[in-house]
């Protein structure tokens, strides 16, 4: 299998992080927003593992070991506050906790 | 008595607060015996005063009575004192006297107001003012007493308050006087600055150290506009013919025996800083001398009764100032004394004419009224006291007290070398006797005496105020030998120029002779002179002379319009605009960062991710 060019790994991180940016923007639903953030997560991680792979240094995988810590903490929080939501709000329409203007 | 003339002042003033307290709750009578009463027990104080301080004579030793002390600071003290000195004396005694005769008369002429109780309470307090400004031996305490006469004066020209134009002759009195009394402040202040005092002997004596400065001329010429504005001479007489709004007894007291004289007795009393000062004698004798002409030309054209006499009284006023101006002190206070009876008299006269004539003023609509019978008939007593006041005011020679001491004033012009204010003063007296006598002639002549009846009651409440009067009208001028050197020991006298020919002797004599034939040619029921008469009254200028030289048109247009538009300019506050646009640039800023912040999280992921598009292009680009 012939290695991967930078390029071309680059277009798919990039093309993942705006899929994933698009999907926080435009679902209402609370799940969804969190997902796509995950997506966007993994985007970040992607480059730096190309990049890692690019200089041959093991700094990128690091990195990317950082950012599944933090997403799986992201989730666990943020599931939580989906479940305080719904319970507050019967719904998980994000503009529904909007009322503050916060 | 030496300690007692205090009370001269305080009567009236107690009598004020007794009326303005319980006025609302006591009866008619009650009122009338308290108005009057005060003035008449201030009158008997006076009296006796008078009879004591002629009786322990001595030479120049004037009586000083300090009642408490004022204030003190560190370099001023400043005493309630009165003086008693023959200048005070005389003028205290005329004032008291004539005001005295006045509030009798108001009695009967105010009967039926409904506020009968506020006129007495007012009038007693600008008596009781006037009395503390002749009397008082400190210019402050004097100043105090200006000021309220300046009050009641205002209160009492808009006593019918309820008629706007009442309200504004009341107004524009006090305002026009204002301007006078700050240049008069203003003097005050400096006397106390230079000299350290305000007590007017010591004051006196220590300003003619100060000779050479350009100080006594400076304060003179302040006092001078002090005195302008009271006594309504040019260029701020425009209030006084305005002021006869208020009821014919209130003229009277303004025009005879208070307000108006205040300046003549402020220059009279502040001689000392006049005589120092030659540029300030030039002004005062020039500022009477013009307003006695101009004053006597628009008294030619009125047809309001009321404001022919207001116009003479300026022109009087006039010849008081040009007599202090030209050195003939003793003559000016002698010219007021006279002054304040005719002048009382014609006023009183005239206000029995109009409320016989129903409130009715101009002269032609009277005569119409009396040929026609249609109104009450005009008391005899009206018709002598007015041919009395009228002829001395005209200054008939020999008969009346106004020719003495008028042309004393005129002949004191000629000796001291003032050849132009002496024809102006001539011209004066020559338009005197024409303007009383068109007066007269128009009321009086060939309408017809009708029997003695005034319609209301308390007829001796006139009859006797009317009738005093006349006779001090005709007899003060007999008693000159005796005023002049009373008075000149404490004026100063100035030695003759220039001899006096027999046609300058005779000439104040004929001249009113001539105006009062003239009117009588003009005027008289079988007037030969028709034609004269109505170029006269169709002449161009008739209607600026009537609207007295059109001086209110001049200030509208040199001050106040200038003052209200400057008022329009800055009534947006420029200045605050700076302050507002920055208020405006972050009301705008609060707008548009208050209307971003929505709470919905989609457009703040939105914005973020713009933000982030535009950083990181701005980086990779520049």
């Amino acid at each position: 299998m012939a290695p991967v060019s930078i390029d071309n790994g680059l277009m798919v991180a990039w093309a993942l992080f705006v899929l994933g940016f698009i999907g926080v923007l435009v679902r209402r639903d609370l799940v969804f927003v969190l997902m796509s953030i995950e997506v966007m997560l993994n985007a970040a991680g992607l480059a730096f593992i190309l990049a890692g792979a690019k200089w041959g240094k093991p700094d990128g995988q690091v990195m990317f070991i950082f950012i599944l810590a933090t997403a799986a903490a992201e989730v666990a929080l943020g599931l939580g506050l989906v479940l305080r939501f719904h319970h507050k709000f019967k719904t998980l329409d994000t503009d529904a906790a909007s009322k503050m203007r916060g | 008595m030496e300690n007692l003339f205090f009370l001269i002042p305080a009567l009236p003033i107690l009598g004020f607060i007794a009326l303005a307290l319980f006025g609302r709750r006591m009866s008619a009578g009650a009122i009338r015996t308290m108005g009057v009463g005060s003035i008449g027990f201030s009158l008997l104080c006076a009296l006796a005063s008078a009879g004591q301080f002629l009786n322990a004579f001595q030479a120049g030793r004037p009586w000083v009575q300090t009642l408490w002390q004022w204030f003190a600071v560190p370099g001023l003290a400043v005493s309630v004192s009165l003086k008693l000195d023959s200048l005070s004396l005389i003028m205290a005694l005329v004032v008291v006297f004539v005001s005295f005769l006045i509030h009798v008369y108001s009695a009967w002429y105010m009967d039926g107001d409904e506020e009968y109780g506020r006129f007495f309470a007012w009038m007693n307090l600008f008596t009781g003012a006037m009395l503390t400004l002749v009397l008082a031996g400190d210019i402050l305490l004097l100043y105090l007493g200006w000021e309220g006469v300046g009050l009641c004066s205002y209160l009492l020209i808009g006593f019918w308050y309820k008629e706007p134009a009442n309200a504004r002759a009341a107004i524009k009195a006090f305002i026009v006087t204002r301007v006078g009394d700050t240049a008069f402040l203003i003097g005050l202040f400096l006397i106390a600055l230079k000299t350290g005092t305000l007590d007017i002997a010591q004051a006196s004596t220590s300003i003619g150290a100060m000779k050479a400065s350009g100080l006594p001329t400076l304060i003179a010429m302040l006092l001078l506009g002090g005195a302008v504005g009271k006594s309504a001479q040019l260029p701020l007489q425009t209030w006084l013919p305005d002021a006869m709004a208020g009821p014919t007894p209130v003229s009277a007291l303004i025009h005879a025996a208070t307000m108006v004289t205040a300046g003549v007795y402020l220059i009279a009393r502040m001689n000392a800083f006049f005589v120092l000062s030659p540029v300030a004698m030039e002004a005062v004798a020039a500022i009477g001398a013009l307003t006695l002409f101009l004053a006597a030309v628009s008294a030619l054209f009125q047809t309001d009764i009321k404001r022919m006499l207001a116009y003479s009284t300026m022109s009087q006023i006039g010849y008081m100032f040009l007599g202090l101006g030209v050195g003939a002190w003793s003559a000016s206070l002698f010219h007021f004394m006279t002054h304040a009876f005719f002048k009382a008299l014609l006023f009183m006269s005239a206000g029995v004419i109009i409320k016989a004539m129903h409130e009715e003023h101009d002269i032609f609509k009277i005569r119409k009224k009396l040929l026609s019978g249609t109104a009450f008939p005009v008391p005899p007593i009206a018709f002598w006291s007015f041919l009395t006041g009228g002829a001395a005011l005209a200054a008939l020679p020999f008969i009346t007290s106004g020719a003495y001491s008028k042309d004393m004033i005129i002949s004191g012009a000629w000796t001291s070398g003032h050849v132009w204010v002496w024809a102006l003063a001539l011209a004066g007296s020559f338009l005197t006797g024409l303007y009383t006598f068109r007066v007269f002639f128009t009321v009086f002549a060939g309408t017809g005496q009708s029997v003695y009846s005034f319609g209301g009651k308390r007829n001796l409440l006139v009859l006797i105020p009317l009738a005093v009067l006349s006779v001090f009208s005709v007899v003060a001028g007999y008693i000159k030998s005796n005023i002049i050197p009373f008075l000149g020991m404490v004026l100063p006298a100035v030695a003759p120029v220039k001899g006096e020919p027999f046609i300058v002797y005779i000439a104040p004599m004929l001249l009113p002779l001539i105006g009062i034939a003239l009117a009588w040619l003009l005027y008289s029921p079988r007037a030969k002179a028709t034609a004269l008469k109505a170029w006269a009254e169709a002449a161009p200028l008739s209607g600026f002379f009537l609207r007295g030289w059109d001086f209110d048109r001049l200030y509208d247009f040199l001050i106040i319009r200038p003052y209200k538009f400057a008022g329009r300019l800055i009534q947006t506050d420029p200045v605050d605009l700076i302050y507002s646009l920055i208020a405006v640039i972050s009301g705008l800023f609060h707008f548009v960062l208050g209307t971003s912040q929505t709470g919905k999280i989609r457009l703040y992921a939105a914005l973020i991710g713009i933000g982030t598009a535009i950083i990181i292009t701005w980086a990779v680009l520049f």
